[in-house]
């Protein structure tokens, strides 16, 4: 039995990180109809920035995901500025001028950087674990999920409960309508391109306490975090948190009693039949 | 005559809204038939059962002797039964032409005849001069009748049209009317659903009149004119006056 | 005639002749270029292929690499498991394509926009990692080409590249003219009415949905067939090669850049990106790995920023966008 809630826990910890990833891909989705593909390469840039951090100037993960969360609010405004800005609404073009970005900035990083995993050595939380009963848990994935919930929090409120958050709401209903009424859609987007950024950067600072960084770290996350955003129903806080915790106890279930080589294919897989019978995502109208 | 389409019963709901409640009337083959109400009163969803949109919750619909309700719009137009939307959807990057193409090969398989019927309907729509015009690049009063030279190029037996006149100029409206009495001049039956009385009214050999989802009324244009319940419901003491003066003069 | 309507009717029969000609001329050898050449016919079919659905069709797919990959693989598996020629595999794996397309799409057409794209992906995901772990196909490992007699009968030619070139050139002139054929056809103009406005489509008659898996079936076939000659060509196939996203991207890419919808489009787009690609690969390869891939990127941003339209678009788009400048001007004066 407690093999059983050892997987649970497994998947639940890599659920709420992938809740921390697609958190900012489901904003700027809902906001302004686009779909980052190069999401999954900012959680990289993120994870290089923490990375040489602690490996130049002994910073801890848990201090430098505060200068990743500000390098990515930075370059998510500066994506925003150079290029969506330009194609905003064009059916597919923000997706293929994202993809072309995912391209150019992964090779750049494999160019400059080389193609070599990179670990972080002796961090705080390294290697540390506790018990809870007879299940173990794991003390930096503790730490992001606890992150995790802060974050997604913390933008969930925003979005509810401050003026500002009202203003990319009336922005994601109707622009033209927000537009009218004063709000200036343009830095709405602007900002949360940039909040976008800041997540996936916060996720990616923290990262490096447990995962290698190397330049390919993202594909396979910008992939779990699309199919999170569109079971979730786009631009849903709480239904991207439920579909992450369901993709992450999916993967882990199915990694343990099927095979590891299947986990994917099960998440993939579920995801397909859910999105089949709900084409909005779970909690999509 | 013989009825062209008959509506029995049909009620439709969306959830807790009843917004068509039992409402039967025919067309005639050959007629012009109004529909008409105020706003909300349920003519555009019977109007979108009709056209294969919806299905609705109770009734029937038979086009010449067949049942119709329920079927997908695509079958509804290939039984000869073609529509027009409101709001108007020029399939935006072809050519005016090239929108009317489509609806020609519907009879019309080979690339030939259909041709010969799209250069037809352009004709007749007064469509011509804007046959290699981008469909979205038109004035509102193009694209409506691009709506209507559509959907005679599917050869149909009977047109629906949905305001076909709402939001022209009254040049366009002058148009619009002379195109729809060669719809009528061609043999064709014409199911309108409209709010401006002064297209519809010279024209319709028929007018049913819906309010909160129900008929109220049914008959001649000069008789609905003059039914209270429908002056009440709709059309304003004022109006009925002013038609009462125009026939009496 | 002006010359425009004469490029349209006899420029496409008048282009296959000129390249059928190229090796007469001696023109195509064992050489880098012949190998460029060769690409360039491959991608632009491959390209074209997607453009049917994705293109005239406007159902944006990212799952084209399934197809390809299918066709890839009945071509390696006639090979390298079966001991026979390629030939059988190749059309079993192209007819496998597309059903297995028609299977998939079918409940995907039901999606919209970004939810169609993502659903592609996962199919791909699924494909390739179901690819990766099933042995009789090879499993990670793919399937590798044993020493094969050259010539027709095995589709296979070690040096020199001439056999290879006829062959892109008959899967480029198929998959070409069937899209010429369709549109100008019935067929075609449904396509695009399909893409333009579903429910109007419906309006007159057209059943949007058997349209679009028509389309999409016609296209896993052709994607397949060039699956099957990139088998032969590279003598492997392993499910990162055939069946990823990244090749999944190419198509939709060089469909894009090129101009997408366009006749000419995945011919123009193939024609610029694979010699790029190709002598970029090869010349700068000093500056250390990727940097082909930098450039590849930097021209995907800049094109959707400045010329969605692709490549086609250059070279007509300002005319046009007077053309819709004078048609609006003369509309606005017309109301009044």
């Amino acid at each position: 039995m407690s093999l059983f809630f050892q997987v649970i826990l497994d998947g639940l910890w890599a659920g709420l990180l992938y809740g921390l990833i697609a958190a900012g891909l489901s904003l700027i989705w809902g906001v302004m109809d686009v779909l980052n593909f190069a999401h999954g390469d900012f959680l990289m840039v993120g994870m290089y920035v923490s990375f040489f951090l602690g490996f130049l100037f002994k910073a801890d993960p848990l201090v430098s995901w505060v200068a990743s969360g500000i390098f990515l609010f930075l370059f998510g405004m500066l994506t925003y500025k150079l290029v969506i800005s330009r194609i905003l609404g064009k059916a597919m073009a923000p997706l293929l001028a994202t993809f072309g970005l995912s391209m150019m900035v992964k090779n750049l990083v494999l160019n400059r950087f080389s193609p070599n995993f990179r670990i972080l050595e002796s961090t705080i939380l390294e290697g540390r674990s506790f018990m809870v009963g007879d299940v173990i848990v794991p003390l930096p994935q503790f730490v992001t999920s606890l992150f995790a919930l802060a974050v997604l929090g913390l933008l969930y409120w925003m979005l509810t409960r401050t003026r500002f958050g009202w203003a990319v709401q009336a922005t994601a209903l109707d622009g033209e309508a927000a537009r009218l009424m004063g709000v200036n859609t343009e830095k709405i987007f602007l900002l949360v391109f940039g909040i976008g950024g800041a997540c996936v950067g916060i996720a990616g600072g923290l990262l490096p306490s447990y995962l290698a960084t190397h330049p390919d770290v993202g594909t396979l996350f910008s992939l779990i975090a699309f199919m999170i955003v569109a079971m979730g129903g786009f631009g849903s806080v709480p239904g991207a948190l439920v579909a992450a915790v369901m993709v992450g106890l999916i993967e882990s279930l199915a990694g343990f009693y099927i095979g590891p080589v299947y986990k994917y294919i099960a998440v993939f897989g579920i995801y397909l039949v859910v999105i089949l019978i709900r084409p909005k995502g779970l909690f999509g109208w | 005559m013989s009825e062209m389409l008959q509506v029995r019963g049909v009620s439709m709901k969306f959830g807790a809204l009843l917004a068509n409640k039992d409402v039967s009337f025919d067309v005639e083959e050959g007629a012009i038939v109004g529909l008409i109400g105020p706003n909300g009163a349920g003519k555009t969803t019977l109007f979108n059962c009709v056209a294969g949109f919806y299905k609705p919750s109770a009734g029937s619909i038979r086009f010449r002797g067949e049942e119709i309700a329920g079927l997908p719009s695509y079958k509804v137009a290939r039984k000869g039964l073609a529509r027009t939307f409101q709001v108007v959807r020029p399939l935006k990057e072809m050519s005016v032409f090239e929108n009317i193409l489509v609806g020609a090969y519907l009879g019309h398989p080979d690339n030939k005849h259909a041709r010969k019927v799209a250069e037809e309907c352009l004709e007749i729509c007064f469509l011509q001069e804007w046959r290699d015009w981008p469909a979205g690049d038109m004035t509102i009063g193009n694209k409506k009748r691009l709506e209507v030279a559509r959907a005679l190029a599917t050869s149909p037996r009977m047109i629906l049209l949905d305001e076909a006149v709402a939001g022209l100029t009254s040049t366009e409206v002058r148009e619009m009317v002379e195109v729809i009495k060669r719809l009528k001049a061609n043999g064709l039956t014409v199911l309108m659903v409209e709010h401006i009385m002064e297209a519809i009214m010279p024209i319709a050999d028929k007018i049913v009149v819906l309010a909160s989802g129900e008929k109220i009324a049914e008959g001649a244009p000069k008789d609905i004119v003059r039914d209270p319940k429908v002056i009440t419901a709709y059309l304003g003491k004022k109006y009925a006056e002013t038609m009462d003066k125009g026939a009496g003069a | 005639m002006d010359y425009k309507k004469l490029l349209s009717k006899f420029g496409w029969p008048l282009l296959l002749v000129a390249l059928a000609a190229l090796p007469l001329a001696g023109l195509v050898g064992p050489g880098f270029s012949s190998h460029v050449l060769i690409t360039v016919l491959l991608t632009a079919a491959m390209a074209q292929a997607w453009n049917l659905i994705g293109g005239y069709g406007g159902q944006v797919s990212f799952g084209h690499s399934v197809f390809f990959g299918i066709g890839a693989y009945g071509a390696a598996f006639a090979v390298c498991v079966g001991k026979t020629s390629p030939w059988p595999g190749m059309i079993v794996g192209a007819v496998l394509a597309a059903v297995t397309a028609v299977i998939v799409s079918y409940p995907c057409f039901k999606l919209k926009g970004h939810y169609f794209a993502i659903a592609t992906f996962a199919v791909v995901e699924i494909f390739n990692r179901v690819f990766m772990i099933w042995d009789w196909v090879g499993g990670a490992v793919g399937l590798d080409y044993t020493i094969l007699e050259d010539g027709w009968r095995n589709f296979t030619w070690s040096v020199d590249k001439r056999g290879y070139y006829l062959g892109a050139l008959v899967l480029f002139a198929l998959v070409f003219t069937i899209t010429r054929v369709i549109e100008r056809s019935r067929f075609g103009y449904y396509l695009r009415a399909v893409r333009e406005g579903q429910e109007t489509a419906e309006s007159l008659g057209v059943n949007s949905t058997g349209v679009k898996l028509t389309a999409m079936a016609l296209s896993a076939f052709l994607a397949a067939l060039c699956g099957a000659f990139f088998a032969q060509y590279n003598f492997r196939v392993d499910p990162p090669m055939v069946m990823s996203l990244d090749m999944s991207m190419k198509f939709v890419l060089v469909a894009i850049l090129g101009g997408i919808g366009t006749f000419w489009g995945p011919l123009l787009g193939a024609l610029v990106l694979i010699p790029l690609q190709e002598y970029s690969r090869a010349y700068l390869a000093k500056l250390g790995s990727g940097v082909d891939l930098i450039i590849f990127g930097l021209i995907i941003i800049l094109m959707m920023v400045y010329q969605p339209g692709g490549i086609l678009g250059i070279l007509t788009g300002s005319r046009k966008r007077q053309a819709r400048l004078r048609a609006r001007l003369a509309a606005e004066g017309g109301a009044k």
